[in-house]
């Protein structure tokens, strides 16, 4: 124990003496959070999103409308009500087509919900607030009501998200590929100190770090913004540290050989940019392509900004979150081995 | 000295063998190393010097051969009881010489005082300094006493004073000499011979990962060119008589670039039978051949 809290302390203080890097920790993610606030007030989206429940009419059907093809509306299926009702009462969404009963739903407060509500109006369109224009019952209008979600508050976790992605790999990979290229590792490997209690440091040093800055940057915007908060503050901080260890223990898979910072640096990025991209940081996953979806669930990530999403936004419970909390698990368990087996000093 | 009476090795090293793909850099090497010396591992660049000093510190695994300390094959305690300076290492940014130490005394079970090592390394005046706002003498005296941290009985040093200035290779060598005087074993490489000489009991030549000489540093040089070597110019001699009478003097004889060099086992005497045989003394100088030249004389190429 006293190996590793030496190595735990040194690594500490080699990381807050180091200002340039703390500052580029703190700014970067702070300046984001507050650029995309001013940028995007409301909403993030321009097109209208619309949840469908049920299969929407055959083209060319009696019930088909040309509502239904119009350009830069997005169809999003759903299997319940539940959840797009949740999303249009928080202006996630600007309507909700139950097929199946014959009802739509709007938020009254959503000003994008009105113009969609007008699209459909019987003067311009087939399937109507009135109901199909060739017979055919007609499509009750139901109301839901809330307050919108700032785009900010939807973007936080994502965030958060980056933060914790960039400081575990960079801060362990990186790390420990440039100990090893210029020598720190040879000279640790030269002492009683073992592998395990190493990296074992390394890891907890990185899980304080992170975390810490993840804190200063929530809490920092937060005096400013005010984000939403809907569910436990305890979950959160448990969806935060599984993600913040799942994170470095993938740093500890790409580091666990590689010798030079370069080639470190491109598999950095192999793994970093598709996980921003598909992971649903600053767009949502719904509506895109299935490929897509199904790719976002090969990042720890996606389960990350998904639970922390769902405590923020939709004051989601454990039960909610569990299927999330598992994959981060499960993924920890599985690039821990997998750094175990492969770490060599040099 | 008889068998029973010599002094217990310290460490053995026998059928020593490395190789990276098809290099065998270290190449079946052998040597004991007594207690409380210093032994030196001289050779040029390439040499496997630095290899074979490695693979005894268990940092690389050997492929063959085995490395005894105290009589017994090195074990994971072995750690414990070595310290080690090597050529080239880095250590973590951002921290004093005071915490660098500290961090890896925190690492041994046993460590020796703090003020201790401070004093033995002469580190006092910079001890709270940032590790990387040292020159060059700074950083090798802070890098020893981190290989002191845990008071070991054998110390590896690799090229311990490449790149410092003549002031801070004296000063480092002093240091040397006064771990020696606390009766640690030092295993030293060096490319500097005047280091070797200066501070090692024993040596080792090696080239292309063989020991091609052993011994100790003035009985090598005494083997190889004897006592002394008398330079006098080509002319102080009878056209092509210089080698009869350096062979009459005992003395063999080589010519070049219009000087005769004869290396002499007793430089006196020599000198007086060249004035009993009338050659003239103009231009004579007489030097002492030092480690380097050995080097030359082994291998055919100078020491890089």
């Amino acid at each position: 124990m006293k190996k590793f809290w030496a190595v735990f302390v040194a690594r500490n203080l080699e990381f807050f003496r180091d200002r340039s890097t703390l500052i580029f920790n703190l700014v970067l993610p702070i300046a984001l959070i507050f650029g995309f606030a001013f940028a995007f007030p409301g909403g993030g989206g321009t097109t209208y999103k619309i949840g469908t429940i049920g299969e929407a009419p055959a083209i060319g059907s009696p019930m088909d409308s040309a509502f239904l093809h119009y350009k830069y509306l997005q169809f999003v299926p759903y299997s319940s009500l539940e959840a797009p009702l949740d999303r249009l009462a928080h202006h996630q969404i600007d309507m909700v087509i139950d097929f199946t009963k014959g009802e739509y739903y709007v938020n009254e407060s959503s000003a994008n919900g009105y113009v969609l509500e007008r699209m459909l109006a019987p003067s311009s369109f087939g399937l109507a607030v009135a109901g199909p224009p060739q017979g055919g019952s007609a499509f009750a209008k139901k109301t839901v009501s809330g307050a919108p979600i700032r785009y900010v508050d939807w973007f936080i976790p994502g965030v958060i998200g980056i933060n914790i992605l960039f400081g575990s790999l960079s801060g362990v990979g990186f790390v420990i590929v440039r100990y090893r290229r210029n020598g720190v590792l040879k000279r640790f490997k030269a002492t009683p100190l073992r592998a395990f209690e190493f990296v074992g440091a390394q890891v907890m040093s990185r899980f304080f770090i992170v975390a810490f800055i993840s804190v200063l940057i929530f809490t920092g915007t937060d005096l400013v913004l005010h984000f939403r908060m809907a569910g436990s503050w305890a979950l959160l901080a448990l969806v935060n540290a599984l993600a913040i260890l799942c994170m470095i223990a993938l740093g500890l898979v790409f580091a666990s050989r590689i010798k030079s910072e370069e080639v470190a640096g491109g598999i950095m990025n192999l793994i970093t940019w598709p996980m921003m991209i598909l992971s649903g940081v600053f767009f949502s996953l719904e509506g895109t392509p299935a490929a897509m979806q199904a790719a976002s669930r090969a990042f720890p990530i996606t389960y990350y900004i998904e639970a922390s999403r769902a405590i923020m936004l939709d004051g989601a419970g454990l039960a909610q979150i569990a299927g999330d909390l598992g994959a981060l698990a499960a993924m920890t368990a599985v690039f821990l081995a997998a750094a175990a087996f492969l770490f060599k000093w040099e | 000295m008889s068998e029973a009476n010599a002094p217990i090795a310290i460490l053995e090293v026998k059928d020593l063998v490395k190789s990276y793909g098809k290099v065998r850099a270290v190449d079946g090497i052998s040597f004991a190393v007594r207690e409380g010396s210093c032994f030196g591992i001289l050779g040029p660049n390439g040499a496997g010097k630095t290899t074979a000093i490695e693979v005894i510190e268990t940092i690389h695994d050997p492929d063959s051969g085995s490395i005894l300390y105290r009589g017994e094959p090195v074990s994971r305690s072995f750690k414990e009881n070595i310290g080690i300076q090597f050529q080239d290492t880095s250590l973590q940014e951002f921290l004093t010489v005071r915490e660098t130490l500290q961090l890896f005394s925190k690492l041994y079970p046993s460590p020796r005082p703090m003020d201790e090592i401070i004093a033995a390394c002469s580190l006092e005046e910079f001890i709270d300094r940032d590790n990387r706002k040292l020159s060059g003498g700074q950083r090798q005296r802070m890098l020893l006493g981190i290989a002191l941290v845990n008071d070991p009985d054998l110390l590896f040093l690799d090229e311990p004073t490449t790149g410092l200035d003549p002031h801070a290779r004296r000063n480092f060598w002093r240091l040397i000499q006064g771990i020696k005087a606390q009766g640690k074993t030092v295993i030293l490489t060096t490319h500097y011979m005047d280091e070797a000489e200066f501070l090692c009991d024993d040596i080792i030549v090696m080239d292309h990962g063989h020991i091609i000489e052993s011994g100790r540093p003035r009985e090598l040089l005494l083997k190889h060119f004897g006592e002394a070597v008398i330079r006098l110019p080509e002319a102080a001699f009878p056209t092509g008589k210089a080698p009869g009478q350096g062979a009459a003097l005992g003395c063999p004889a080589e010519t070049e670039d219009g000087f005769v060099s004869l290396s002499c086992s007793d430089t006196d005497a020599t000198l007086r039978e060249l004035v009993s045989m009338g050659v003239p003394l103009g231009g004579i100088s007489v030097e002492r051949r030092n480690l380097d030249d050995l080097f030359l004389k082994l291998t055919g190429s100078g020491l890089d």
